[in-house]
């Protein structure tokens, strides 16, 4: 399974995780893992989910979390996993 | 799994310290488009071109996207255009109506550059090869996207001076027919010795006759990411501060090796090398000069710096040639003057010399690049500047390169500018003392004792 990575960094606020989780279950995006700390005072979660089987294109998923990132005034990123796996792994 | 910090020190590599492909290189054969005719000829390289780079940008837009990676270029390097047109350029100016049909592809497939406007007399010189290169001013200065490049020597052959003279004169008449424009003509042009078949990067990208039809080459960067590893090392002795660089550099290339096999895929052309330099732009922390400074020496070009750069280029081998079997290109790192706000620093504060660069340039990749100089500097004394680098490339086996400016009408001290990724030079001095007749014997320096490894 292929799967995406999906990293919300900003200001620690309420509803943040809620209005993510919302946004993906709508898109029927299932979340495999949920991590997230707090570095240099700001809110960084990290979502491991499977967009195999989402209603949109990955490029659509993409620019529509971005733009819900900057109506919640965080930064959202859709990625694949790939990347971090071919840099952090030997 | 993934965990959150490898995520959020990749992606601060990406966001904060400039990490980027620097080019997906696509590596095209023209073998086959000859014809004794240069408007068929011509028509036969845009349809080769136009057909086979069709998908490029789209393609490398989307990987892009996906791996929230910016690739800065997309581009293209074709097969050496003297050998193409040998058959059918009778004068230069077929030669330009040729340069002309690249630019054209270049610009309807939606290339920033497009390199192979070349010639190879590393030993010898045909009538093809002369050719071409008497074009080059003219087809440089009505051209926006090609670049042009020349081998003139090899450790296997030696060193063709007589094209070493050739070319000084060929860079100072494309340097005045571009002197609208700060000479920018001369920042097209690179001539080589050792040149690679699979280098990505322009100036001096072409695809070598040993390669196959069609190949993907990628070159990485992250100067900024290398720097930002050293800044929590101020202690580490060096055996230490070399390990710091390998595990960056492994990271760095993986990131290439990733690129390089999905555009391979998506494009369904076969991936031929990652090249691993370390390519600096005018951006801040985006810096060779910033790595070595960050080593301990306080301005480059002071004492050290030459040591710093070896150890620097070393590591970045060896920590990718562990992330990637297929290393090629140049890979070291690149020192280009105007591209390197550090560089541009040293050289106004008076620490960095041509002098300096050339004992830079004989422990890493590529030459004396982007280099401006008086506009009023001799032809020979080009020629000798390139025969000096020509020789360190012969006898150390490795590839150098000179892409110079004399910049037309501008006097050392005075600044000349290109603009964008080519950014803005500082006029360096140039020792002035002749070299004439030295040049002017003619002939061809015959190959170092070393060559003759059979």
């Amino acid at each position: 399974m292929k799967k995406s990575i999906i990293t919300v960094v900003g200001k620690d606020q309420v509803g943040i995780i809620a209005r993510v989780c919302t946004y993906l279950a709508k898109n029927n995006i299932n979340i495999l893992d949920i991590s997230q700390t707090i570095v240099d005072g700001f809110f960084n979660m990290m979502m491991i989910a499977d967009t195999n089987n989402a209603s949109k294109s990955f490029s659509i998923l993409s620019d529509e979390l971005e733009a819900l990132g900057k109506e919640i005034e965080v930064q959202i990123k859709l990625q694949r996993e790939e990347i971090f796996e071919k840099m952090q792994r030997i | 799994m993934i965990n959150i910090n490898e995520v959020i020190e990749t992606n601060r590599m990406i966001e904060k310290e400039n990490l980027d492909v620097r080019t997906i290189t696509l590596g095209l054969s023209l073998i086959g488009c000859e014809t004794d005719d240069v408007e068929k000829t011509c028509a036969n390289i845009y349809s080769r071109i136009t057909e086979r780079a069709k998908d490029l940008i789209r393609t490398g837009a989307e990987i892009e996207k996906e791996y929230a990676i910016p690739i800065i270029n997309k581009r293209i390097s074709v097969t050496p255009i003297s050998i193409i047109a040998s058959s059918c350029a009778k004068e230069t100016d077929d030669y330009v109506k040729i340069a002309k049909t690249l630019d054209r592809a270049a610009k309807d497939v939606g290339v920033n550059f497009l390199g192979g406007f070349s010639a190879l007399p590393a030993k010898g010189m045909t009538k093809s090869e002369r050719l071409l290169i008497e074009s080059i001013p003219q087809a440089l200065a009505e051209t926006d996207n090609v670049c042009a490049s020349v081998n003139l020597g090899s450790t296997k052959t030696g060193i063709n001076m007589d094209a070493v003279a050739l070319m000084g004169r060929i860079i100072k008449e494309t340097a005045y027919l571009t002197r609208e424009r700060d000479s920018i003509g001369c920042a097209k042009l690179v001539v080589f010795t050792n040149a690679p078949d699979d280098n990505p990067f322009m100036a001096g990208a072409f695809h070598g006759v040993t390669e196959t039809d069609a190949v993907i080459n990628v070159g990485v960067s992250g100067p900024g990411v290398i720097k930002t590893a050293l800044k929590g090392a101020e202690g580490l002795d060096f055996c230490s501060l070399c390990e710091l660089i390998k595990k960056t550099a492994f990271k760095i290339t993986r990131l290439g090796v990733l690129v390089a096999e999905e555009a391979s895929k998506r494009l369904d052309i076969p991936f031929g090398i990652v090249d691993l330099s370390l390519a600096p732009t005018p951006a801040i922390g985006d810096s060779i000069a910033e790595i070595i400074e960050a080593m301990g020496i306080e301005k480059v070009g002071a004492p050290g710096t030459t040591a710093a750069l070896a150890l620097l280029n070393d590591s970045v081998k060896k920590g990718g040639i562990m992330a990637s079997s297929s290393v090629g290109g140049l890979s070291g790192a690149f020192i280009p003057v105007s591209e390197d706000h550090g560089m541009i620093d040293a050289v106004n504060a008076g620490s960095l010399s041509i002098e300096k660069l050339e004992a830079m340039t004989s422990v890493c990749s590529v030459g004396l690049d982007m280099i401006a100089i008086p506009g009023d500097t001799s032809a020979e004394t080009i020629s000798g500047i390139i025969a000096d680098e020509m020789a360190i490339g012969m006898i150390n086996q490795k590839t150098t390169a000179v892409r110079i400016i004399p910049a037309y009408g501008k006097k050392e001290g005075e600044k000349a500018q290109f603009g964008g990724l080519l950014g803005e030079a500082p006029i360096m001095k140039v020792n002035n003392f002749s070299c004439e007749q030295f040049i002017r014997r003619g002939g061809r320096i015959p190959a170092p004792i070393h060559s003759f490894k059979n």
